[in-house]
């Protein structure tokens, strides 16, 4: 476990050093992934990961360098395509699909001779914030395994916090990488809009998702995206420009930061408690660095998700359009003629959480409720905007809860979509602004569930983000806490 | 919109499955019109902010599309795409028939 347990850029270093092969390391993780009972794993092939660590330790015997991810397990989100494993984004209707080609992260991190652990299980297409939409089963919180992980990306989280990858990569709509991480007590971080190349991402909302790193500690999260930055030709949204020092601005002194405080933030009825208390401690802690905290009004931040599940729908109602049948995963032909098989089709392999955004979706881009729904939404998304850029004049970085809830019951709000939404409130002003956002461990709950601080910065100020997000790890009351060490 | 908003009902949420290419089951439809009806309740609020003259966002960061060289590149393998595809015949996809004879 020690080989996993520790910093995965100490572990890339002993691979590089010959200390420990990748082929130990792998096994290691291997070990641990077959121990495991969350549900995280949807798709684990020993022998291909085993293979993948050989080769990183042959090129090490043949005298190669080798990169920056040499020999570190990572775990991908089922929702990104892998040449060698099946990619079924949680749902039933890619049961089995093999995608023909890697993801361009994926791809990112083969060449950084990172090691892959396997597919992770996810909310259906990216759809939920609790990992229970997916047609292969929930996944369990490592901190109390009768509670959710959050979601999307909620089994991405959970591989990190049990220790059954170093890394994982996730994907982030409206809080699918930050929720999780905050909910199961890890780092997770979600790049600036056209940062990290999404070719090979199944889409869910173009205008919103971004892929991003979940690792136990700041620095290694920041070691991960610096493989996965970068333009692309394949995405004619991912943004040419340079990668920055994303390690090295990881003990970076943040003092003089201007840390910017908003009132929505840390009040509204759905805020627990001990998120609040634990909140007021970490702003402290943030003084304590050397940083002011600027009081600010972000009066848009409750528009958030009515915003976001009009933008969000209307683009999955469109995207999810190719799954008909046609050309990949499953068909359903009950031999009528072409309308019966997509519908036949379509209700068979969606899922409820998927039929209900696909719905919604359809309907506020219907002619009749496409001005009063979906070119609102895209109205007070400029709003939402604008409350950023207001606050950024007089702040560097904003921070604040990632989520106003602990883990909750799983099966809670399974029946409930608009109580699930309106958990996501304080991370999808991030994600419709396209702006990066990274949740840190913070004081956990006084029933000892994981808590986390959300810090935003300007699109591009991953640096920043980083810095001020590494500081507070430092001190954070969450420091050295895990779920397998729990008494 | 509160008041006067189109409150969903079950003859809209059959138009809008049609749309979709959704077929949904007889017991799925009070449930799913049941929940849109308490989304969109939320969605009204939205009617509740002035938002004229203002831009809409449909997209952040991009201002145009990039365009790339017109050069032609190597496809994926033909039999590597059909390899995915529930049915095929030798040059490509099977659907049922969609024209009348």
């Amino acid at each position: 476990m020690e080989l996993l347990d520790g910093s995965l850029i100490d572990l890339a270093d002993a691979v590089r050093s010959g200390e420990v092969s990748a082929l130990e390391v792998a096994d290691a993780a291997l070990a641990r992934i077959a121990a495991d009972a969350s549900g995280a794993y949807l798709d684990v092939d020993a022998e291909r990961t085993r293979t993948q660590a050989r080769a990183v330790d042959d090129k090490r015997a043949r005298g190669e360098p080798l990169g920056p991810l040499a020999g570190v397990p990572i775990g991908l989100k089922d929702v990104l395509c892998t040449r060698d494993a099946r990619t079924t984004c949680g749902s039933k209707l890619l049961e089995g699909y093999r995608p023909p080609y890697d993801a361009t992260a994926v791809g990112r991190l083969r060449a950084a001779d990172a090691v892959f652990t396997g597919k992770l299980n996810m909310d259906e297409f990216a759809m939920g914030s609790s990992n229970e939409n997916s047609a292969y089963g929930a996944v369990k919180n490592p901190w109390d395994p009768t509670r959710v992980p959050g979601g999307s990306s909620g089994a991405s989280a959970v591989a990190v916090a049990s220790a059954l990858a170093s890394a994982t990569l996730g994907t982030d709509t409206g809080g699918s990488i930050r929720q999780p991480a905050a909910l199961t007590g890890v780092v997770g971080l979600k790049p600036t809009y056209g940062r990290v190349s999404r070719y090979g991402l199944v889409a869910f909302a173009s205008s919103l998702d971004q892929i991003g790193p979940f690792a136990r500690e700041v620095r290694g999260a920041a070691r991960v995206l610096e493989v996965i930055a970068g333009h692309d030709a394949l995405d004619a949204t991912s943004v040419d420009r340079p990668i920055d020092d994303y390690v090295g601005a990881c003990g970076a002194d943040p003092k003089g930061l201007r840390v910017g405080v908003p009132d929505e933030y840390l009040s509204g009825e759905g805020l627990e408690r001990d998120v609040r208390t634990s909140m007021q401690g970490a702003l402290k802690a943030l003084e304590g660095l050397g940083c002011s905290l600027v009081p600010l009004q972000m009066p848009h931040t409750r528009y958030a998700v009515a915003t976001y599940y009009v933008v969000a729908t209307a683009e999955a109602s469109s995207n999810l359009a190719r799954f008909d049948g046609v050309r990949y995963g499953v068909r359903v032909d009950p031999r009528k003629d072409l309308e019966a098989m997509y519908g036949a089709t379509r209700d068979r392999g969606f899922g409820p959480e998927v039929k209900r955004r696909i719905l919604l979706g359809t309907y506020v881009l219907s002619a009749g409720y496409y001005d009063a729904y979906y070119a609102k939404a895209l109205k007070v998304r400029t709003l939402i905007r604008r409350d950023f850029e207001a606050a950024f004049a007089k702040c560097d970085v904003i921070a604040g809860p990632t989520s106003p809830q602990v883990a909750w019951p799983l099966g809670e709000r399974v029946d409930d979509p608009l109580k699930m939404y309106l958990a996501d409130v304080f991370t999808l002003p991030a994600s419709l602004a396209g702006l990066p956002g990274i949740s840190v461990p913070a004081a956990p709950s006084a029933s000892g569930l994981p808590i986390g601080l959300q810090l935003v910065a300007d699109a591009w100020q991953e640096s920043r983000l980083l810095t001020l997000a590494h500081a507070f790890e430092q001190v954070s009351p969450a420091r050295g806490l895990v779920p397998w060490g729990r008494a | 919109m509160s008041d006067r908003s189109p409150a969903i009902d079950r003859e809209r949420v059959l138009k809008v499955a049609k749309l979709a290419r959704l077929t949904l089951r007889d017991d799925e439809v009070p449930v799913v019109t049941e929940q849109l009806a308490r989304v969109l309740a939320h969605i009204a609020q939205l009617s509740e902010v002035n938002t004229d003259g203002v831009e809409p966002t449909a997209q952040v960061g991009v201002e145009r599309l990039p365009l790339r060289p017109d050069v032609p590149r190597e496809p994926l393998a033909r039999e590597l795409v059909l390899a995915q595809a529930p049915e095929t015949a030798a040059f490509g996809f099977v659907v049922p028939s969609f024209v009348e004879e």
